[in-house]
């Protein structure tokens, strides 16, 4: 029993990154309808700038408590991030809105390999260590599984910002223009909105939860490295499918969903098989169950809108 | 219309131009006064995951190269400069066949490389289809030299040799042992040894878990091995995957001893796992840098030029001279000339004395166990295999 209650928590704790950088790609894709190739890496230089502001300000004043330090990095790395997204936006993007559909993914793909060679020529090819002393490093047992500070802050971290995003689109002006936007971009123009600064704001809001979770993938991981964004982002934008792309609430089941999938599926496919199929397969399982879910409801599990638009 | 036919006929002229250049053979470009350059290939993924540990590598060669070249070499009576060339395989086995041809392409006489056994194999049998010796500083997977190749050697002890001291030592560490590894040639191939060698010392082998080489969570599989309360924990990988294992084997609250080969042992694995490296054992083939013959030299001269030392410079430094080495003794730098020169080799390196047996491996090849203390990795005892 405590061990399916510890890989409960794994999956959790997986899936609630999974599901912060998903959020990225719903949100953007629930009003662009553009599959955002750069997110992953966006999420990746945010703990790439974090871990640099963590390195320099520890190497200058190692007397500040760490979680400042860890603190300072997270607040450098999210207006970077926002910046980046927007920069993202204006340059690959906004040009192209108007063009076929496959242009945008191409410079999409294009920003995305960008971004990962620029973090490589400033960061270098090698892991980075993050400092993990600077973090608490209590460990808890609840339930009989084994669960640290840092896991416990992401959970927490990612549950209310959740409910942040979701008040934000649901219960404030500039949610209501970017839901107009998603329904129909060029009456919400009509109606006084101005799409481009709400697509702008949409790009710099998710840039902002890819710094975050990159924040916490690092500081739970003791790792960074420019490539991390890739696989990342891919889990991530499989989650947003999982769930059904658009749909924030599908975003967050859908990132929650496949980090479960693949903490049981590795635990456990081992053990059901007879030890045919092993940990191996850990990734397939995901994926097969993403499979299996579009094949049945090729809109996602949450998703409902259909995308109709001239 | 016309002007896009032109322009096309122009790009393809220039393209032959390039490839009929790339033809060229340099193997004996004769500079003024008779004076030779010969090109000694490199391979290592130079991107990717594992590029810090790749650079160091070819930082191996090139000092080795460097030193040659100040020496004044001269074979077959001509002056002789030898030149680096550097390939980067992505530790991709497509990667290395393509870098490979590319290399022959250009002319190299002998290549020193490639990192990975998974990217070492398949280069083989290009470098072997061309007749161009090939030396891996790193690669241990059995197959590199039992695909009968006779151009295959490695100055590196392999993983057969390697596998049946872990395994031993971790039936010696306790009686219940699991096993991770990355799913590479290099890591399957280790942890398939130790399995084997494990369960012939009388140890049980709780659980066999795979992962890959791009992988930061191993929760999931750590999880399911802490249900089966293992002594010792083997990982058959790198250090990338090696620190967050020991992370979160604690996180977890596992007290099993992690145990690993040489791929976890690098000053990276202790800077990424910090206060959870603590405790981990890990062995390389070789001595200790330090108790190696003329270890304390060579790091002195790599440390002023490169700075630290990540894992295989020391061997990839070797590799190049014994190539050399074999060119001298054949007066020869013609790879058919001075490849049966290259099986004869008994040099005394900086790894210690190297000589090949009949499929091109290290007849000898002690094996060091090293623990991490105080944040640094030191010598637990030198075992030689029988």
């Amino acid at each position: 029993m405590d061990i399916f209650a510890q890989q409960l928590v794994n999956g959790l704790v997986l899936g609630s990154v999974y599901a912060l950088v998903a959020l990225g790609y719903t949100l953007v894709y629930g009003i662009l309808e553009l599959i955002n190739f750069a997110h992953g890496e966006t999420t990746m230089m945010g703990s790439m700038i974090a871990l640099a502001v963590i390195g320099a300000l520890f190497g200058v004043a190692p007397d500040l408590p760490g979680i400042l330090i860890v603190l300072a990095g997270l607040l450098v790395a999210i207006p970077a991030c926002m910046l980046l997204g927007y920069s993202i936006e204006r340059v690959a993007y906004r040009p192209l809105r108007h063009a076929p559909r496959l242009a945008p993914l191409i410079t999409a793909i294009g920003m995305s390999i960008v971004l990962q060679n620029v973090a490589m020529l400033i960061w270098g090819k090698q892991y980075i260590a993050f400092p993990t002393t600077l973090l608490p490093q209590g460990r808890h047992d609840v339930f009989g599984a084994s669960i640290t500070d840092v896991q416990i802050a992401i959970l927490v971290l990612t549950v209310t910002i959740m409910a942040g995003l979701v008040t934000l689109v649901n219960r404030t002006r500039l949610g209501r223009a970017m839901r107009a936007t998603a329904q129909a971009p060029a009456v919400a123009q009509l109606m006084g909105v101005n799409v481009n600064r709400v697509i702008s704001a949409t790009f710099v809001i998710g840039a902002a939860l890819a710094a975050i979770a990159g924040v916490m993938v690092s500081a739970n991981y003791g790792q960074a490295h420019y490539y991390m964004g890739f696989l990342l982002g891919l889990k991530a934008f499989s989650a947003a499918v999982l769930g059904g792309i658009g749909n924030l609430a599908g975003a967050m089941l859908g990132g929650l969903l496949l980090g479960v999938i693949e903490a049981l599926g590795a635990g456990y496919i081992g053990d059901l098989t007879g030890g045919f199929l092993g940990s191996n397969y850990q990734d397939i399982f995901a994926f097969l169950v993403l499979i299996l879910v579009l094949t049945l409801k090729p809109s996602g599990l949450l998703g409902s809108r259909s995308v109709e638009r001239a | 219309m016309k002007s896009t036919l032109l322009a096309l006929s122009v790009a393809m002229a220039v393209g032959l131009g390039v490839s009929a250049c790339g033809e060229k053979k340099t193997e004996a470009a004769a500079g003024e006064n008779g004076a030779v350059t010969v090109k000694i290939g490199q391979s290592s993924p130079l991107t990717g995951p594992q590029a810090h540990i790749g650079k160091d590598n070819d930082n191996g060669v090139r000092l080795a190269i460097d030193e040659i070249n100040a020496s004044k070499p001269v074979i077959d009576g001509k002056p002789v400069t030898f030149e680096v060339m550097s390939e980067d395989d992505q530790a991709d086995p497509k990667t290395a066949t393509i870098v490979a041809q590319r290399m022959i392409d250009e002319g190299i006489v002998g290549v020193i490389g490639h990192l990975n056994s998974g990217a070492t194999i398949p280069a083989s049998k290009v470098y072997s289809d061309n007749n161009i010796p090939q030396i891996s500083p790193s690669a241990t997977a059995i197959k590199y030299t039992d695909q009968g190749f006779k151009t295959a050697f490695r100055v590196m002890t392999n993983d057969a040799q390697q596998g049946k001291v872990l395994g031993a030592y971790a039936a010696k560490l306790g009686k219940k042992v699991a096993i991770i590894d990355d799913q590479t040639a290099y890591g399957q191939g280790l942890a398939a040894e130790v399995e084997k060698a494990a369960k012939a010392a009388g140890a049980e082998v709780v659980a066999v878990e795979h992962t890959n080489d791009k992988a930061s969570d191993f929760t999931a599989i750590l999880t399911s091995i802490k249900g089966k309360a293992p002594d010792v924990v083997f990982f058959g990988g790198m250090d990338p995957q090696a620190a967050p294992i020991a992370k979160q084997m604690h996180q977890l609250g596992m007290t099993a001893q992690l145990l690993g080969g040489d791929g976890m042992q690098t000053p990276k694995f202790i800077e990424l796992a910090a206060a959870d490296a603590e405790g981990a054992i890990a062995s390389i083939p070789g001595l200790p840098i330090d108790k190696m013959p003329k270890g304390a030299d060579f790091k002195q001269k790599f440390e002023a030029k490169y700075g630290q030392i990540q894992l295989y410079s020391p061997y990839a430094y070797d590799a190049a001279y014994v190539m050399v080495d074999a060119m001298k003794r054949a007066n020869s730098t013609d790879p058919a000339k001075y490849l049966p020169e290259l099986g004869k080799t008994s040099f005394e390196g900086v790894t210690g004395k190297i000589s090949f047996d009949a499929k091109g491996d290290l007849t000898s090849g002690p094996i060091t166990l090293y623990k991490v203390q105080a944040g640094q990795w030191t010598t637990l005892e030198t075992i030689l295999p029988q």
